[in-house]
């Protein structure tokens, strides 16, 4: 038996729903159908009134969560991609994330983001929006890249009473697998040492720790040693791991997926650079997707995004400096 | 006169009691702005001022409909209607002089203000957006099995060209939610005419489009505003999916008191739109004999002494402290982001 990324996301839902009745999903198709890519197969029938379908009205659909929470529910939004929150972006920054710092009244929301690139899906259906929505203040924003944090932070976010953003990685929704769902886990906010080394540590997150997982195999056959950190959660971003790496390592590439003006790599770099210069004895460096939308043509995708081999080659450079 | 008193007293909408509550209520409202408007000239308070001269009439027929255990997100020319729901002139002045004790502690100001846990919901900024959120409330009290209960929020004739709105209406009526949606169509969206606002013939048309019933009504009267407010309140009540009303009237002062207005028309000025609704309203309270001039006189008198009181009290209340205050927008502290990164 095992159980994939898009599994655990499913049945995370299930047991939030199972055990709290205040939990309700809503979005587009997540009915009967049980959503775009089937995270929410049965949840209809199995939770009657309590899955169901939303008209394509992304800021009307976070509206609705925001007032159902005001109200004492615990609603997850189930955005058919990420890429069409930007049309409920306004309820997500200022709705949502400013209610409790205005007025101390919680607004426990999730709202699942499906994200990131996957070969042929184009420049709408896989960008990677983490870093606009950790720019805003009263968002926690997370990005599982395995399918333990995939169950278990989704499951942390319905009980956290803050807004949570779940950014899942489309990328792994099938391919991914773990022999079993998870009995226990690290709190969000905790990033996790996914490969030792002592050579160089690379910071990322989501389906790109897969990549530079695979990128840390193809450096040892050079003989060197990477560390792998898994943020988990890009806000909030934990800080004291980073550096604490770095401190063993010395060397510091940070990898994500997303674009990289003003992005999470940007943003682990402009920390390190700060507060742990003197733990550095190379520029720190980062390897992003490329500064144009996102190709549809699965050769122009492959080589817009990093990869293990782009990853590497980032790393060498970084290694022989 | 009596008879006509009698007459309005067999509507269920309009007896004495509830006419003289609104009537007092505008009437608070009004010298509670006009206050507001002393204290801005005057330079005590921070950023803008924006009053509801003029709306008093629409905006108090919904928030004297609404009970507790409703919802009402009120929005910016409604300081009449929040009264009627339990806002107080108190908590007014508080919040637009930044007083830390107010309900919005200095964190935003003027019109911004409410307390959601008392179903009193603060207004964002971006026009449209409060009305799925009252949809969302709405939804959340059906889970809980509450039947009887409406939602009431309002918007202005600008407003309702944002997608919010047509969003939010849209799933009002999908889920048949008792929502009641009031538009003040005063024919500005600041300095914006209907006509380059929108081209049906009255924003009332838009209803059949969503399939939710609409009311078009005189903004200016109290009468008409009491009688077709009630009517959508009780229809939204009785399971009857939400209610639109549509009231025409013009506002009588600029968009905000630092508007000077030089954009609006003299002959919509002068069309019985441009009539004050407070004195409509003063002048049937008299000629049904429901209160006498004098009386009106003595009434407003009283209020203008309570509001420099509460005006002189909340301006010696403490305000807001940076160094007390915790800048922290999430409630649970355990998902802080790295707070030493962003110490100065
Ligand atoms: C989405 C959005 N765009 C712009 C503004 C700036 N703004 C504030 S009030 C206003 C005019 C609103 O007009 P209307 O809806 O007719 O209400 P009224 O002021 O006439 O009561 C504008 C443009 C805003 N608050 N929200
Ligand atoms: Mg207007």
């Amino acid at each position: 038996m095992s159980v994939t990324y898009l599994e655990a996301i499913r049945a995370a839902q299930e047991k939030a729903l199972r055990e709290d009745p205040r939990v309700f999903i809503y979005g587009q198709d997540v009915g009967e159908f049980g959503g775009a890519f089937k995270a929410t197969k049965n949840l209809a029938k199995l939770f009657p009134g309590r899955v169901f379908d939303s008209p394509i009205s992304e800021d009307a659909i976070v509206g609705v969560a925001v007032g159902a929470a005001i109200e004492g529910m615990r609603p997850i939004v189930e955005m058919q991609y990420a890429d069409f929150s930007t049309c409920g972006f306004n309820q997500i920054v200022n709705q949502a994330a400013t209610l409790f710092y205005r007025t101390g009244v919680k607004c426990p929301i999730v709202i699942r983001m499906p994200s990131g690139g996957t070969a042929g899906a184009g420049p709408f259906h896989s960008q990677s929006m983490e870093a606009i929505y950790a720019h805003y203040p009263g968002l926690i924003i997370m990005t599982p890249g395995t399918v333990e944090d995939a169950y278990s932070m989704l499951l942390e976010a319905v009980q956290i009473e803050d807004p949570v953003l779940f950014f899942e990685h489309k990328f792994l929704y099938y391919h991914l697998k773990a022999p079993a769902l998870p009995t226990e886990a690290l709190p969000a906010g905790k990033a996790r040492i996914a490969r030792a080394g002592r050579d160089a540590t690379i910071v990322t997150y989501s389906a790109m720790l897969h990549e530079s997982l695979a990128a840390a195999e193809i450096l040892l056959e050079d003989g060197y040693e990477l560390e792998v950190l898994d943020l988990r959660t890009v806000k909030p971003l934990d800080t004291d791991s980073i550096l604490a790496s770095v401190a063993r390592t010395g060397r510091l590439l940070v990898v994500s997926e997303a674009w990289p003006w003003g992005g999470v790599a940007a943003e682990v770099i402009a920390r390190v650079a700060s507060e742990g210069l003197e733990l550095l004895d190379a520029p720190p460096a980062r390897i992003n997707a490329l500064d144009t939308p996102i190709p549809y043509h699965p050769n122009l995708w492959a080589a817009h995004r990093p990869t293990a081999a782009t990853i590497a080659q980032a790393a060498r450079k970084l290694l022989e400096l | 006169m009596a008879s006509e008193a009698a007459a309005d007293c067999s509507n269920p909408f309009l007896n004495k009691e509830v006419y003289l509550r609104a009537y007092r209520i505008m009437l608070q409202a009004r010298i509670l702005e006009e206050k507001l408007a002393s204290l801005y000239r005057a330079g005590s308070i921070r950023g803008g001022v924006f009053l509801g001269k003029g709306q008093e009439a629409l905006s108090v027929a919904l928030g004297i409909n609404l009970r507790r255990g409703d919802i009402y997100a009120p929005l910016i020319r409604d300081q009449a209607g929040r009264m009627a729901f339990g806002d107080t002139a108190l908590d007014t002045l508080r919040t637009y002089l930044g007083s830390l004790l107010g309900s919005m502690r200095g964190r935003d100001g003027n019109i911004h203000r409410g307390r959601p846990a008392e179903g009193y919901y603060p207004m964002i900024s971006h026009l449209g957006a409060m009305i799925s959120v009252v949809a969302g409330a709405l939804l959340a009290r059906r889970f809980r099995g509450e039947t009887g209960i409406v939602g009431a929020t309002t918007i202005g004739d600008g407003g309702t060209s944002t997608g919010a709105f047509h969003e939010g209406l849209n799933v009002a009526a999908v889920e048949k939610l008792p929502l009641v949606l009031v538009v003040a169509n005063n024919h500005y969206a600041y300095s914006t005419p209907n006509m380059r606002q929108f081209a049906c013939r009255s924003l009332a048309d838009r209803a059949a489009g969503y399939g939710v019933a609409v009311r078009e009504v005189n903004g200016t009267s109290l009468d008409d505003c009491l009688h077709a407010i009630g009517a959508a309140v009780g229809d939204a009540r009785a399971g009857k999916g939400p209610q639109m009303i549509v009231g025409e009237l013009l506002r009588l002062v600029g968009h905000g008191e630092h508007d000077d207005f030089s954009y609006l028309d003299e002959k919509l000025k002068k069309s019985s739109l441009g009539r004050d609704c407070l004195a409509i309203a003063e002048e049937r309270v008299i000629s049904r004999g429901w209160a006498t001039k004098d009386e009106c006189q003595q009434w407003r008198k009283e209020f203008a002494l309570e509001v420099d009181e509460l005006a002189g009290k909340v301006l010696r209340e403490p305000q807001p402290d940076p160094i007390v205050e915790d800048w922290c927008a999430l409630s649970d502290k355990r998902f802080l982001d790295s707070p030493h990164c962003y110490k100065r």
